[in-house]
């Protein structure tokens, strides 16, 4: 029993989940027992938006030093611009207007790649160029979007089941997939093989640029449809939409334990770190701090934890 | 022997190109605008459009330190910021607690270079939540626009130098104590090898804690001068006035021919990099008229041409 909780606490992602619980149990002895519910149910909502885009993240910082998606934001802004357009309020477009999200994120992720691979552009620089882009894009293609979501596309992202969203509920499964995938299938491994040694990968046999290429695809897309499923949970389309998600997609790669040299993934810290992100701002919300205390105290709460966490990484050599 | 002594001279020739090629961009962003708008090309001009490449240009220094070292600062941007905020808050109404105050700054970024290497943490993930540390402080220092710079250093960024632009002439000083700083003297070596190989660093006896901290720490001093010296320019203060800062930094160590690995950084060309980033922002969107709603993307686009440039003159050089 005993070595089992060790070996537990020997798991990278473990220190996320426990900084969720203590934040939550924080929360809620300040407000005495009540709304402790809520503020699960709550968090899980808003915390799956984080988890959609930080699986992508996670599969991109896994490929190596410097790898690393910021075109995120500028994409959930045209994703949820598009998805809305598309659907036009409309209940039977739901599923075109979900899948031209998800293509529009895809066209972002082949872009980023073609800029990297042609150019030689570290991707840091690439998807923030790219990024520019597709924030001009958005300005000039959703000037003055205001229009709902269909309200079978809005329920649908609000549904809960015994105070689980649904939407957190599906994500769940889905995150079980990214596992399998990543674990299981030869892109998963090729992701980490490249990660740990891109040279050896290569010699191996590992299609490198195939797989770098399918990686950044991936998150594109899942940005694409983080920026759908925000837009239908917040009724509308909106350039800044994405604008939290790109800090926060890193904050949770890496808070949940992946490595961010490369080469080590960690799928449930992903979940992990999302919940803590989420239920720390409604634990600094309850205690009803101002924003610039709100704020500095993330900041600091976001370096303690990474500091009890990390160390045991061995250095890059 | 010949055909070797040739070959040898066309790699020469070839790195000598490589190590001109931010130089390259620069002149091309300025004969683009000196094509758009002939009348640009003066002291007035000059003046007018490198206004804001001073505090561009420390900042990106600030960025190249801990670049060297294989780390990255997310963070610089807010804590321009918020060195703005100081200056025009605390150092103009109590000039020796803002002193303090700045110290402290740098105190702060040596800590965090020492945290950062003790506990082997990412610098990118750490940097980040310090951004939301000094955003937060930041607003608790100044919640609303305003505060007012000290008159004196409002004076020194309004020096008129004879012939050459203010902005030029300290864009050059920089670029001097920064190449002097690191690539001559020994321990700007070792400083470099704490990126390079740190191992065989360690090996040879140099402590890389104190390497990391002083990387950290003239990281944090240059971010105070950036800072400085932006608030000296703008002479009142807001929260996010700083907010592009990070990925301007990032951006011109880069166009400046550093690499986020190996300790491999140019502090001359960072400093052109910072310039070129600097034209290339707003003046010369200016003169092509391009609409507001692309000039974002037309900042984009000028990045990637000019990084695109870079590839084609490199590109046998990488093959060899």
């Amino acid at each position: 029993m005993s070595q089992a909780v060790v070996a537990l606490f020997r798991r990278p992602w473990i220190w996320s989940f426990v900084g969720a619980l203590f934040v939550w149990l924080a929360a809620v002895a300040f407000t005495g027992g009540t709304g402790a519910g809520g503020m699960l149910t709550a968090a899980l909502s808003l915390a799956v938006f984080t988890v959609i885009v930080g699986l992508g993240q996670m599969f991109v910082v896994t490929l190596g030093p410097g790898n690393v998606d910021l075109s995120l934001p500028a994409n959930i802004g045209l994703a949820s611009a598009v998805a809305m357009k598309t659907m036009g309020g409309d209940d039977h477009l739901i599923a075109l207007g979900l899948c031209l999200a998800v293509g529009a994120g895809i066209g972002v992720g082949m872009v980023n790649y073609l800029l990297i691979r042609a150019l030689r552009i570290p991707p840091i620089i690439a998807t923030l160029s790219a990024s520019f882009f597709i924030q001009s894009i958005d300005i000039s293609y959703g000037r003055g979007l205001q229009i709902k979501p269909p309200d079978g596309f809005a329920d649908f992202t609000n549904i809960q089941i015994l105070g689980v969203p649904l939407l957190a509920l599906i994500i769940l499964v889905f995150t079980l997939g990214a596992s399998v995938t990543l674990h299981r299938t030869i892109f998963g491994r090729s992701v980490s093989a490249i990660g740990q040694n891109i040279r050896a990968a290569r010699l191996a046999g590992v299609r490198v640029d195939l797989v770098r290429f399918a990686t950044y695809v991936l998150c594109g897309g899942l940005g694409g449809l983080d920026g759908a499923l925000l837009a239908g949970y917040f009724h509308g389309a909106n350039v800044d939409i994405g604008n939290e998600y790109l800090l926060a997609s890193i904050a949770v790669v890496v808070i949940g334990g992946t490595s961010v040299a490369g080469g080590k993934a960690n799928v449930p810290g992903v979940w992990g770190g999302a919940l803590f992100l989420v239920l720390l701002l409604t634990m600094l919300n309850t205690f009803g701090v101002s924003a610039g205390v709100r704020l500095l105290l993330t900041g600091l709460i976001i370096v303690a934890v990474v500091t009890v966490a990390g160390g045991a990484k061995p250095e890059r050599q | 022997m010949q055909a070797a002594a040739a070959a040898s001279r066309a790699t020469d020739m070839r790195r000598m190109i490589r190590a001109m090629l931010p130089a390259l961009s620069l002149a091309l962003v300025v004969a683009a605008i000196a094509y758009l708008n002939p009348r640009a090309i003066s002291y007035f001009g000059f003046t007018l459009m490198l206004n804001l490449a001073i505090p561009i240009a420390l900042a990106t220094m600030a960025q190249m330190f801990v670049i060297a070292g294989n780390d990255l600062d997310l963070s610089i941007g807010p804590f321009v910021g918020f060195v703005c905020c100081i200056t025009a808050t605390l150092l103009h109404d109590t000039p020796g607690l803002g002193v303090l105050a700045l110290l402290g700054c740098v105190g702060i970024y040596a800590a965090l270079g020492a945290l950062i290497h003790l506990r082997n943490l990412p610098s990118i993930v750490v940097t980040l939540g310090m951004s939301f540390v000094w955003q937060g402080a930041t607003i608790l220092l100044l919640p609303k626009p305003g505060g007012s710079a000290p008159q004196w250093l409002q004076d020194i960024m309004s020096v008129k130098t004879p012939f050459v632009p203010f902005p030029i002439v300290a864009a050059v000083i920089v670029a001097a104590i920064g190449y002097f700083g690191l690539m001559r003297t020994s321990y700007g070596a070792i400083l470099r090898g704490a990126g390079g190989n740190p191992v065989a660093l360690r090996r040879a006896g140099w402590s890389l804690l104190r390497a990391k901290m002083t990387l950290f720490a003239l990281t944090g001093l240059f971010g105070v001068l950036s800072g400085m010296a932006l608030v000296g320019i703008t002479t009142s203060a807001d929260a996010n006035i700083g907010n592009g800062y990070t990925l301007l930094s990032i951006a011109g160590v880069i166009l400046g021919g550093g690499e986020f690995t190996g300790g491999r950084v140019s502090p001359v060309g960072a400093v052109i990099g910072a310039l070129t980033m600097a034209m290339a922002a707003s003046p010369l969107l200016t003169f092509m008229h391009i609409p507001p709603d692309w000039q974002v993307a037309a900042n984009g686009a000028i990045l990637i041409i000019v990084l695109a440039a870079r590839v084609l003159i490199t590109r046998r050089d990488e093959a060899l």
